[in-house]
């Protein structure tokens, strides 16, 4: 947070009394859409994407329930795979290939794609264990080795002071915030590239919130991220590159400090300014 | 700010709106209490036939329950025969049942609940096992007799655990596949999402998950079988001798408690009603220490 107000230099450079931040460049796209549409069914519910996800920048996406952002999301770790009936088509492009190439291993795209969910999901065994869990899916680490590992994320994930005592006890017992970034730890263990954040702080008081936010700040200096949020203070706080979605639409995309205080699109500022949404 | 809008407008028949909303809130308050006294006359009603029938069992067993009961096999009428092979054969069954349904009966549900959810076979086996769960029990022996007991030429234990088995499946299958079903779908996907094989987010998150729910129906399973009479009467016949062979007939405590309780000597009918306290407080006992070590596992 203080290195937001650090680099919050003009005065007018505000929202809803939050610094945006100050944008740095947009930098080289880590993963690049292009004409991506999506269909639930019949239903389609993202039409004619086009988004770069900057390198080791945020990129928070925000519009209206319904919009097609989660949507999104979903589609770069093709989790809707599991479901029978959604499909994508177009082209997201990750280190040369596209991602919704049918014959893509999925298992380590999305070891190369990490995954947030809105509620905390620990997994019914211990903290340790629930960090190990997705680490064994893709390596195989000594005793030792793994140990190091699930210190490190802990670590990374701010949560290994609190819990580096009872690493053993069930992750059930934390508190919802805890809980949260015990998933953003789980998920940063496995080493992943990318890191998409579906809401994560909408189930947590302010005061987890708060530390999730800071915790983003940290981790884009190693992952790109996408962070969908309702909380356009949280946009505004976190991200560098902000996208705008409404009805499927991507209807505007720029650094955080032009959507919220000089967006072009009359959309976009209706939205931002609570006007519609 | 209420009292802005109340002088600038407010509601219009506030008062009227007042008492009739008193008169509703009293018919609510009777309309509970009316609920609630039919609720406790219900549950009362139910838990008297249970202690009737507890206390019943326990006055005329109790009397008849001495070591003897325990450690000799039954024998002919006035010689102080016991349940030995009785309930030993009970356990070979129950548990033998159990151990090959089980495996069954949690692979079917995790594949309706997790592989099948909109296909038309898994609709099919749905209706199956569902048709399966309440068919009445003697079918199930009928049907083992004519797989297992008419071809070889003779009742066997292991026909009478096979007929217990096809009784557990449907139990297992059912509450596995509705435990499975009440995990979030949250938690699978981020198994998934971590790069997990669907196959390993079963097994390792969502099964741990539905751990307790899942055991508690293999007990049911347990609880239902070792009670059941019908089907071993077709395959394990009961056996008056002590025999821990499953390719012979194999005695049981149901089918024991059947043949003694009709019968004309007084100290079989004793013996009847001691084999159905075991029975009770051997059902009762499982499901008591099960809880117990769920609860000190968690």
């Amino acid at each position: 947070m203080s290195t937001t107000m650090n680099e919050a230099t003009m005065a007018d450079n505000t929202y809803g009394g939050v610094q945006v931040r100050s944008s740095q460049a947009i930098g080289a796209p880590r993963i690049a859409i292009s004409e991506l549409d999506f269909f639930y069914g019949e239903h389609k519910a993202l039409k004619q994407i086009d988004l770069a996800l900057p390198d080791k920048q945020v990129t928070g996406m925000i519009g209206p329930s319904g919009c097609g952002k989660s949507t999104l999301l979903r589609v770069l770790n093709r989790m809707y795979d599991l479901y029978p009936g959604q499909r994508a088509t177009g082209k997201v492009m990750m280190d040369g290939e596209n991602i919704i190439d049918p014959g893509i291993d999925l298992n380590s795209l999305r070891a190369r794609i990490g995954m947030v969910f809105q509620k905390p999901t620990p997994f019914p065994m211990s903290i340790y264990d629930n960090i190990a869990f997705g680490v064994k899916l893709h390596e195989k680490l000594s005793k030792a080795a793994m140990e190091e590992r699930v210190e490190w994320s802990l670590t990374r994930a701010a949560l290994w002071g609190e819990v580096k005592d009872r690493l053993k006890t069930p992750a059930m017992g934390m508190s919802g915030g805890q809980q949260q970034r015990l998933c953003i730890a789980r998920t940063i263990a496995v080493r992943p590239e990318v890191i998409l954040l579906d809401e994560p702080t909408s189930a947590l008081d302010p005061i987890s919130t708060l530390k999730i936010e800071e915790l983003i700040d940290e981790l884009k200096a190693d992952f790109t991220i996408a962070i969908v949020t309702h909380n356009m203070q949280q946009a505004a706080r976190c991200a560098d590159q902000v996208a705008f979605f409404y009805l499927g639409e991507m209807v505007e995309v720029g650094p955080a400090e032009q959507i919220f205080t000089a967006p072009k699109e009359k959309r976009t500022q209706e939205y931002v300014t609570g006007r519609f949404g | 700010m209420s009292a802005t809008m109340t002088a600038s407008g407010g509601v219009p028949g506030a008062a009227k709106n007042i008492s009739a909303s008193e008169a509703l809130g009293r018919r609510r308050h009777r309309l509970n209490t009316i609920v609630r006294t039919l609720c406790v006359i219900a549950t009362g009603l139910g838990l008297l036939f249970l202690a009737s029938i507890l206390f019943t069992l326990i006055y005329r067993g109790i009397g008849g329950l001495s070591l003897v009961v325990l450690t000799t096999s039954t024998l002919p009428p006035g010689s102080h025969g016991g349940l030995l092979n009785a309930i030993v054969g009970s356990v070979i069954q129950t548990f033998l049942g159990t151990l090959i349904g089980t495996p069954i009966g949690l692979m079917v549900g995790t594949y309706l609940s997790e592989y099948a959810q909109h296909s038309k076979l898994g609709d099919a086996i749905r209706f199956v096992s569902d048709v399966l769960l309440s068919a009445p029990s003697i079918l199930i022996g009928l049907f083992i007799f004519a797989l297992l007991v008419a071809p070889f030429g003779g009742f066997t234990g292991i026909a009478g655990c096979a007929a217990l088995a096809v009784i557990v499946i449907p139990i297992v299958v059912r509450t596995t596949e509705d435990m499975l079903g009440l995990i979030p779908v949250a938690l699978r996907e981020a198994a998934v999402a971590l790069g997990a094989p669907k196959w390993k987010a079963i097994v390792q998150v969502c099964y741990p998950a539905a751990r307790q729910g899942i055991v508690t129906g293999i007990l049911l399973a347990v609880a239902r079988v070792a009670g059941e009479t019908a089907p071993l009467l077709f395959t394990s016949l009961g056996n008056l001798n002590w025999s821990l062979s499953l390719g012979k007939p194999m005695a049981s405590l149901p089918v024991t408690i059947y043949q003694y309780a009709g019968s004309a000597f007084e100290d079989w009918v004793q013996l009847a009603w001691v084999g159905a306290l075991l029975i009770t407080f051997g059902v009762l006992a499982i499901n008591i220490a099960a809880r117990f070590v769920l609860r000190g596992g968690k």
